[in-house]
């Protein structure tokens, strides 16, 4: 079966610092993929880099067995068009450190933007969408509310919505919970265990260690723009072959 | 006696007077109008194009910016029939102008844009947006707001600025003014009238940016 994601020989640079190395892994249908690692070790590149967000420099990303961002033409390298690129983007849906929520729109309104811009939907059906979607993650009472009238937790869950409500084949979460408070981290993770159960395709960079070990089918972990190590959490978390990875769970917290 | 003097002279130079508050109103609202649409094609160049349309925006903005108005009136007039471009004085003061407004409303947005968070532009492409998408419904929505207080005075400014084409002979409100001035010398009495008709067609239009202001303010749909 296709993978719905596959990565192969991944190389990105910033200027002279090449960032990404040679990067391969895959993420099966259903599956839930965290990416783990020191920061600077290249994770959070890596996941922009499956949606576009970053360019990369050599290698492959295919999302649903499409190569994604750059074709061959005559044996050269090039660059997919910017329409093409954002039909592209629009089959991986986001959920960003900081929710990137739109500021002037009411939270029904963040989720019925792609559906009725992108995806061309009328919009009562939209609405009705949205509306499920809000439903799902908790925040359908305040549909109405602007981001600036809802707590860090609310904020994120309803991006979740507004990613989600897209029907993307994966959804990549961008430390999704680093940027909220302790009490609230709960929440958003709650929500994310609960679509991870109902079988959607995740990769999630995440710095949640004990999350990472009970939602995850499997565990990357990543040092210094390389996968050092990848496999099934049970394994990766208490018989880690790498030196790396026995050092950086022992500072990290669960 | 000296007042009943003064309103007949109004009576009589009315249409004159009317004439010239029409150049005025209509050379304004051209080079508000065309100034503000060149000047979004500029400030977006500006702020989110390549090198090869930042720089020249970047160059027009701040040789435009750093122009007397006056001289920039007196260059276009003369410029423009020394290159074979008949412009007649109505025409060259409208480009002048508008050439003016685009320099600033280019500013005003680029400032407006970049207040806005990257953050926002990376959501909008994750969802599938192209950037024309981003910049319709959710970058240009939240820079119209933070921008229309700076652009209704810049619009102000260019009604002011209107009476410097006086110099290359445009009958506006000033021009006419001093017309109507040199055969009744009501100096003062004319002058006032003229600042009054100025400030109403300046308060007239800062009725209507407060009144866009609030449109608005109100939300996308209705908040709880």
């Amino acid at each position: 079966m296709t993978p719905i994601v596959e990565v192969r020989d991944l190389h990105k640079r910033f200027g002279e610092l090449e960032v990404l190395k040679g990067i391969d892994f895959t993420v099966a249908e259903g599956e839930v993929v965290s990416i783990i690692g020191a920061s600077g070790s290249g994770k959070t590149t890596l996941l922009r880099c499956l949606n576009l967000l970053e360019e990369f420099h050599q290698g492959d990303v295919l999302i649903g067995g499409e190569a994604i961002g750059y074709h061959l033409r005559r044996g050269q390298r090039v660059r997919i068009g910017e329409r093409e690129v954002a039909r592209q983007r629009a089959m991986t849906g986001m959920v960003f450190q900081a929710f990137n929520l739109f500021p002037h729109m009411s939270a029904l309104d963040n989720v019925t933007l792609g559906l009725t811009k992108v995806r061309g939907m009328p919009r009562p059906q939209a609405i009705e969408l949205a509306d499920h979607w809000l439903d799902r993650v908790g925040m359908l009472e305040r549909r109405d509310h602007r981001p600036s009238q809802l707590s860090g937790g609310q904020q994120q869950r309803v991006a979740i919505a507004r990613a989600i409500a897209m029907s993307p084949k994966v959804m990549l979460f961008d430390e999704a919970t680093s940027a909220l408070d302790p009490e609230r981290v709960g929440e958003v993770l709650e929500t994310i265990r609960s679509l991870a159960q109902e079988g959607m395709t995740m990769v999630l960079v995440t710095h949640e260690m004990r999350f990472a070990r009970d939602v995850s089918d499997k565990v990357v972990f990543m040092e210094d723009g390389r996968i050092a190590e990848q496999g099934p959490p049970q394994r990766l978390f208490l018989n880690p072959d790498s030196p790396r990875l026995q050092a950086f769970l022992k500072t990290s917290s669960f | 006696m000296e007042w009943d003097y003064f309103l007949n002279e109004v009576v009589a130079n009315r249409d004159a007077l009317l004439h010239g508050a029409a150049i005025t109103f209509a050379v304004s609202l051209i080079a508000i109008l065309a100034g503000t649409v060149l000047g979004i094609v500029i400030g977006i160049a500006v702020t989110y194009g390549g090198k090869p349309l930042r720089w020249p925006a970047r160059l027009y903005i701040d040789i435009i910016r750093g122009t007397p108005v006056l001289v920039l009136v007196l260059a276009t007039f003369y410029v423009s029939s020394a290159v074979g471009l008949n412009l007649n004085a109505f025409q060259a003061g409208a480009l002048a102008l508008t050439l003016f407004c685009a320099s600033h409303v280019s500013e005003i947005l680029r400032g407006a844009l970049q207040s806005l968070s990257r953050g926002q532009i990376e959501a909008g492409r994750a969802i599938g947006l192209t950037f024309g998408g981003i910049f319709r419904y959710i970058l240009f929505p939240q820079a119209l707001r933070y921008a229309l207080p700076t652009w209704i005075t810049a619009a102000v400014e260019m009604v002011k600025a209107s009476t410097l084409l006086s110099v290359i002979g445009v009958a506006e409100l000033l021009l006419t003014t001093q017309q109507i001035i040199s055969n009744n010398f009501l100096n003062m009495q004319f002058y006032l009238l003229a600042g009054v008709i100025y400030f109403l067609i300046d308060f007239a239009i800062e009725q209507v940016g407060r009144f866009i202001g609030r449109r608005l303010d109100q939300p996308t749909r209705r908040a709880v």
